[in-house]
């Protein structure tokens, strides 16, 4: 009995230790904590690796030019390895330990979901640039989650857009899809494709699917390749997709390949060749083929730091640090809910990947394009208005 | 027609790797009756190694292609002398356990020092990136380079094995190992070089995959490791020409489920063999039914 008593005794000893600890290093009343929670390693790296840079040049601009209610922004950065399971104990970590007034990230669907109900929980606003599954503001009872935000479109609008595009400007009838169905983002976008070329007239001859991680897609290919048809779709991740653009360019497939924004990161050229990247289409959020002044001084800005061109999911988490520190700025107080009740009244945000208001869904209402790529680079692109 | 042919081919391709790393399999259960799970982790280094030396080396193929089967050789006996010669007269189970745990070691060890973050192998150039049309068949020149190398590999190992001293003990040992010692073979030697050859094969196999499907991860030997294990117990664990015939098999069911039937139950067949076959003959195909004598 003894021993438990003690036992007992250390326990909340050392866990009142832990407790008293944690708000000191936590406040800084200098400074604004914001959670950077992203796949900095892992199959999705260059998604996460991508928007850090352009949360970290935007968190540059805001801190130089005098930060937001006079108080810099400190970011705080952690990786969750492209795991769920990883995002969610950040998330945790970055609300109960360091004490963020808001969380960044991460940038994929699955990830991001895994972190909601710590922030309902806590009444900690997290945001997104580019977590684009379907019902991820919605809980499974159909109403909106009150804290969780992103500034990127959704699957079936994606889906719809290509589908459209697919029927109309390349006149084809007849698709084939090669969906991931390891992840919602795949099949989410597979599903809205398919609705909508359906209704427009078009067939859908063959479903095909593979898991994250997949090399082998010879046997898919070959199989497609007997059948009569007029474009692939392939909702997935670059990993997989530009080993299968490339097996399919090998094996004689030359009918164009359709993806969605999954397609952009420089990784997809090198996993195909520039070579096999001609008469592919993908729908996106940003693209650098623009002559408007305030995209072509971010490029400019980017290209100084970074020594490279900016892609979409740059442009994103630019653009999503300056959403969520314009919405702190004019919050009342830095409490969640202040911060919550600023970001849902947003309205004509100007960011370079378009103007966006958010909608009572907690989506924004913005536009996307649809980028061709000739020899691996980005060619030509088209506007869609929502 | 044309399309089943051309499965056949994506089947065969595929089914060579598999060989060769169920041959690792099948050689080291036949001598030490272990289940070694760290192999399709040296796989996964032959991969690493073949991409070090073709990005940052800049050497060619066939180089690449020594060193990785070299490193992995030493890699493969490093293994052997290190975590399992120390458990020779353990339990078979507390042998299994540590081959688990050096499979995780070896993955979360290439994990720390070269990133989780998949990498492209280097863009192949001249006759290698071809690909050949025969009568409506597209045969990429990778595809060739695979199924050639993996038959030279096989025809070597057959000779090394059935044609040298050190493969006479090898079978000798495979057969008692007690009857073997007492002839003056030495055991811990034969079985070290059966590691070298099983590692040395899955190195090749390693940077075949690497340039067949120009995407290398420090995770990728998992699942080819498993379906090559179904492999050699589909041709019965412990035979050699078993495992040839399992290797092929495996891709060739994989294959065809994804043509025919639907890439989705492709896993899911291929572990279902497994079970059948555990239940129907456990021996495996060319196996003998042996009675353990009391």
């Amino acid at each position: 009995m003894k021993k438990i008593l003690a036992c007992l005794l250390i326990c909340v000893l050392t866990a009142s230790m832990l407790t008293a600890c944690s708000p000191g290093s936590g406040s800084d009343p200098d400074e604004i904590r914001i959670g950077i929670n992203y796949e900095l390693s892992g199959d999705n790296a260059t998604y996460g690796q991508g928007s850090v840079e352009g949360i970290e040049m935007a968190i540059e601009e805001i801190n130089a030019a005098g930060g937001i209610k006079g108080k810099k922004i400190k970011p705080i950065k952690y990786d969750n390895e492209s795991k769920p399971s990883e995002a969610a104990t950040l998330a945790n970590k970055l609300v109960s330990q360091d004490k963020v007034v808001a969380i960044l990230g991460p940038a994929t669907t699955g990830a991001f979901t895994s972190q909601i109900p710590v922030a309902n929980r806590n009444k900690i606003p997290i945001a997104t640039g580019s977590a684009t599954g379907d019902n991820l503001t919605f809980a499974t009872d159909g109403s909106v989650h009150p804290y969780v935000f992103r500034i990127c479109f959704n699957d079936s609008f994606q889906g719809r857009v290509m589908a459209n595009f697919a029927f109309e400007n390349l006149s084809a009838t007849k698709a084939v899809i090669i969906m991931d169905s390891s992840s919602d983002y795949g099949k989410g976008l597979a599903s809205n494709f398919k609705e909508t070329f359906t209704s427009l007239g078009g067939t859908v001859v063959a479903e095909e699917a593979y898991v994250a991680g997949d090399t082998d897609f010879n046997a898919i290919l070959t199989k497609i390749k007997s059948m009569d048809f007029d474009a692939i779709y392939i909702p997935g991740y670059y990993n997989e997709a530009g080993l299968i653009i490339r097996q399919a360019r090998t094996l004689g497939i030359d009918k164009p390949i359709l993806g969605a924004d999954g397609f952009d990161s420089p990784d997809l050229a090198k996993l195909a060749g520039n070579d096999a990247l001609n008469n592919v289409y993908f729908t996106n959020h940003y693209t650098s083929i623009n002559d408007d002044p305030a995209v072509l001084k971010f490029i400019a800005d980017f290209e100084a730091k970074y020594g490279k061109k900016p892609d979409a999911f740059n442009a994103l988490g630019y653009d999503l640090a300056k959403f969520v520190a314009d919405a702190i700025e004019r919050a009342e107080s830095l409490n969640g809910e202040d911060i919550k009740n600023a970001l849902e009244a947003t309205e004509n945000f100007v960011g370079i990947t378009g103007t966006l208001s958010v909608d009572e869904n907690h989506n924004p209402v913005k536009s996307i394009f649809v980028i061709e790529l000739k020899d691996g680079v980005q060619h030509s692109s088209i506007k869609v208005n929502p | 027609m044309e399309q089943f042919l051309q499965q056949v081919i994506n089947g065969i391709s595929l089914g060579s790797i598999y060989a060769l790393m169920a041959l690792g399999y099948t050689m080291v259960y036949g001598i030490i009756k272990l289940i070694n799970f760290a192999h399709g982790d040296v796989y996964m280094i032959g991969a690493y190694v073949g991409y070090f030396c073709m990005t940052n080396l800049r050497l060619g193929f066939f180089p690449s292609l020594l060193i990785s089967m070299l490193v992995c050789a030493i890699l493969g006996v490093a293994i052997e002398k290190i975590a399992y010669k120390p458990l020779r007269n353990a339990t078979r189970i507390a042998v299994l356990i540590t081959a688990i745990g050096v499979s995780l070691f070896i993955e979360y060890g290439t994990m720390y020092i070269a990133s989780p973050n998949p990498r492209s192998y280097p863009r192949l150039t001249g006759f290698m990136a071809k690909s050949y049309q025969v009568g409506g068949l597209t045969f990429s020149a990778q595809q060739i380079l695979i199924i050639i190398i993996t038959v030279v590999l096989m025809i070597l190992l057959q000779l090394i094995v059935k044609k040298t001293r050190i493969g006479k003990a090898m079978r000798a040992v495979s057969l008692d190992r007690d009857a073997a010692q007492l002839m003056g073979i030495s055991v811990d030697n034969t079985i070290s070089f059966t590691f070298l050859l099983g590692s040395a094969l899955a190195g090749a196999a390693g940077i075949l995959v690497g340039i067949y499907y120009n995407s290398i991860n420090p995770l990728m030997g998992m699942m080819p490791g498993l379906r090559a294990f179904v492999a050699a117990v589909f041709g019965g664990i412990g035979i050699i020409p078993g495992a040839m015939i399992g290797g092929y098999f495996i891709g060739l069911v994989e294959v065809m489920v994804s043509g025919y039937v639907n890439s989705m139950f492709r896993d899911a067949v291929v572990f279902a063999i497994l079970i059948v076959i555990l239940i129907v003959k456990p021996s495996g195909l060319l196996g003998k039914e042996t009675r353990e004598k009391v």
